[in-house]
């Protein structure tokens, strides 16, 4: 028998259908995005494929009503459980004008949105968590009660900023919380060849704060350690480090040929796993998610999908022109 | 002879250098079993094996500082950085390290590394995947800094590089990657660096490019013949250093010049380039030198591109206004 889980963290199941309906519109947006490239309209996809649970799960044990969060490029669920629409999703897949995360002068998935207190995101990799430290510090030297939440990949980790941002956050106690989504691949390279440490989180010891690994496909799991770190960055107890454990399910991007570098079988092994599929069955043995409750969601997400693609693709480009605008400011 | 792309005579200069000498390591993100983003190290690992083809972790400023201590014991580091956009991370290694050790230890230690990058637009890939940052290598002294325009100059310019006993940034454009073939030898072959290559001759206008604007200034050059307008063209090959005896020698026979680069306006080789015409050449002038680049913004975004971008007909107008000064 499953036994509830959910309660106990706060949540009731109104709460956890909404989050498994978030993590299924990551998954169906992405979804759309492959079929729009495939097909010729959108030019790039880097997809949250195997990463909702865990995005989404830590979304919801923020305050989204008042803390900062700098996202990395697979962050899908995380952006749409702070407000981030599908349809400004699209718009940015489509590099439209209306994109609010940068008009479409980014590549998708550098996402950015002041209104959701969003840091922008850029091409590489690692720089955010410095930037995510000082926001934290901004926080601590105004005496504001907010959070500073940062994401990379655990290839990503293995940049400089990671160790120059850890190390600054632990030594002020700054309220900030470092998420490594550990998908197994950095492109190409697998886990084993870019880290000789058993977990990402063994690394915290040197920074002398906690540093928890958690299961990336159970949005509970996750939702429980983001909730604990950001009690105790609320309490200006200091940073934490946490590694939730996934599995990249679609190649690293849609200019990425995956079958150089890992065999099916694997992928179909994680494919398992997948925390979409498991949470579901978790919330339908407990008999929240209903047959009819089930197909209402999907037929909900594909209109709301529909729209948002419609929309984005009539909406017009930036022009040309706009190109002299914002280098200084005017 | 064999038909080759530029990034397939690039992967050929690889294996050539890689076979003549064991100490030649080629290192980078995905360049091993991947064989690289863009596929440029196709093949070499399983020809060579993983300790002269690897995989490093994601840290650019890793792969250049571990360059410098490889190169220390007598090897020939050939990093690769998966998009020049993100030499930023490596600036340290380079600018302040690798060009600097052979007059930092009074000679006693050089620097045989060649970091291969790809870069360069017109393939729509936005910001950080398609800056040309050529200048900012240009700038520091201790560094050579080579781009090939074409696959017989690009094998011929990675041997050199590779055996060259300083550093060398080596560029390759990605629009000219896959974008048309040429014969290229099978056997190894060099060419010089630091030398231009006049690759048309004429008398009325010296059009002086590298890189892709070689291709855009070839272009506007058969249009001028139209106009009975009689260009001669350099490809730079090498930025840095630069060849001045060339271009001096033949702005003494045209009178007349434009540079043109894909960078952005300021700051950037063709000023440079203006400047060494006129200390070197200006009472052969018949009128003032002028310049093609890009505007001073941001890379632009797709649907800018084009008009961002530098191209033969900006070309052909900058000529005209020389010709008719
Ligand atoms: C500084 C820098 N170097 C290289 C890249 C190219 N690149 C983009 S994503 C990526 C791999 C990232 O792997 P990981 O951190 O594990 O994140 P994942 O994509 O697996 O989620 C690389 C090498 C980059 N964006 N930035
Ligand atoms: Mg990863």
């Amino acid at each position: 028998m499953t036994i509830n889980r959910h309660e106990s963290l706060g949540l009731s199941d109104q709460d956890v259908l909404e989050l498994y309906r978030m993590m299924l519109l990551a998954r169906r947006v992405d979804e759309r995005m492959w079929l729009l490239n495939r097909a010729g309209k959108i030019p790039f996809v880097v997809s949250c494929q195997g990463q909702e649970a865990q995005q989404v799960g830590a979304a919801f044990a923020l305050d989204r009503e008042k803390d900062y969060t700098a996202p990395y490029y697979r962050d899908v669920g995380v952006v749409l459980a702070l407000g981030m629409t599908a349809r400004e999703l699209m718009l940015q897949a489509f590099a439209k004008a209306e994109d609010p995360n940068s008009g479409g002068r980014q590549m998708p998935g550098h996402f950015g949105a002041k209104k959701l207190r969003m840091l922008s995101g850029s091409s590489p990799v690692t720089t955010q968590v410095p930037h995510a430290v000082g926001i934290g510090l901004a926080a601590k030297i105004e005496k504001k009660d907010i959070v500073s939440f940062v994401t990379l990949g655990e290839g990503s980790s293995n940049q400089g900023d990671f160790h120059e941002g850890l190390n600054f956050a632990s030594v002020h106690k700054l309220p900030v919380i470092v998420m490594v989504e550990n998908n197994q691949y950095a492109i190409s390279i697998p886990l084993k060849k870019q880290v000789a440490c058993e977990k990402i989180s063994d690394r915290a010891l040197g920074y002398g704060i906690p540093g928890i690994t958690v299961d990336g496909n159970d949005p509970l799991a996750v939702y429980q350690a983001v909730k604990q770190a950001a009690d105790r960055a609320r309490a200006s107890e200091g940073p934490t480090l946490i590694e939730t454990v996934s599995y990249r399910l679609t190649p690293h991007s849609s200019d990425d040929d995956d079958s150089v570098y890992r065999n099916k079988e694997e992928v179909e092994e994680a494919k398992k796993k997948d925390g979409v599929l498991t949470f579901a069955q978790y919330l339908r043995d407990l008999n929240i998610l209903t047959d009819s409750v089930e197909s209402d969601l999907e037929q909900s997400l594909k209109e709301e999908i529909d729209q948002a693609t419609t929309y984005a693709e009539a909406a017009s480009y930036a022009e040309p022109k706009s190109i002299y605008h914002h280098v200084y400011g005017e | 002879m064999a038909q080759m792309t530029m990034i397939q005579a690039i992967t050929d200069g690889l294996r050539t250098e890689l076979k003549n000498d064991e100490n030649v390591l080629v290192f980078g993100e995905d360049v091993g079993q991947n064989g690289g983003v863009f596929r440029a190290t196709e093949g070499l690992q399983s020809e060579f094996g993983e300790d002269r083809v690897f995989d490093t972790p994601l840290a650019e400023s890793g792969i250049g500082g571990l360059a410098i201590g490889l190169a220390t014991q007598g090897f020939r580091p050939v990093p690769e950085i998966q998009f020049f956009g993100f030499v930023y991370e490596v600036m340290d290694s380079i600018s302040g390290q690798m060009a600097r050790l052979r007059y930092r230890s009074g000679n006693t230690v050089n620097m045989p590394i060649t970091i291969r990058s790809p870069f360069g637009g017109g393939v729509h890939t936005p910001e950080m995947h398609a800056d040309s940052l050529e200048g900012l290598m240009a700038q520091q002294p201790g560094l050579k800094v080579v781009i090939p325009s074409n696959p017989y100059d690009a094998k011929g310019l990675i041997i050199s590089s590779i055996r060259d006993n300083d550093p060398v940034i080596f560029l390759e454009h990605m629009k000219l990657y896959r974008s048309f073939r040429d014969e290229v030898p099978e056997e190894a072959y060099t060419v010089e660096l630091g030398k231009a290559n006049v690759t048309r001759d004429g008398k009325d206008v010296t059009l002086i490019a590298y890189g892709a604007m070689v291709q855009a200034s070839m272009k506007a050059a058969e249009e001028l013949e139209k106009d009975g307008i009689d260009a001669e063209v350099i490809d730079l090959r090498t930025i840095a250093p630069l060849d001045v005896e060339t271009i001096v020698e033949s702005v003494k026979k045209t009178g007349r010049a434009v540079v043109i680069q894909e960078a952005q306006r300021q700051a950037g080789i063709a000023s440079q380039i203006v400047a060494e015409i006129q200390e070197r050449a200006i009472l052969y002038l018949e009128a003032p030198v002028l310049r093609v680049a890009a505007p001073d913004t941001v890379y632009a975004f797709t649907q800018a591109e084009e008009i961002w971008l530098p191209n033969h007909k900006d070309i052909v107008e900058k000529v005209n206004a020389v010709i008719n000064y």
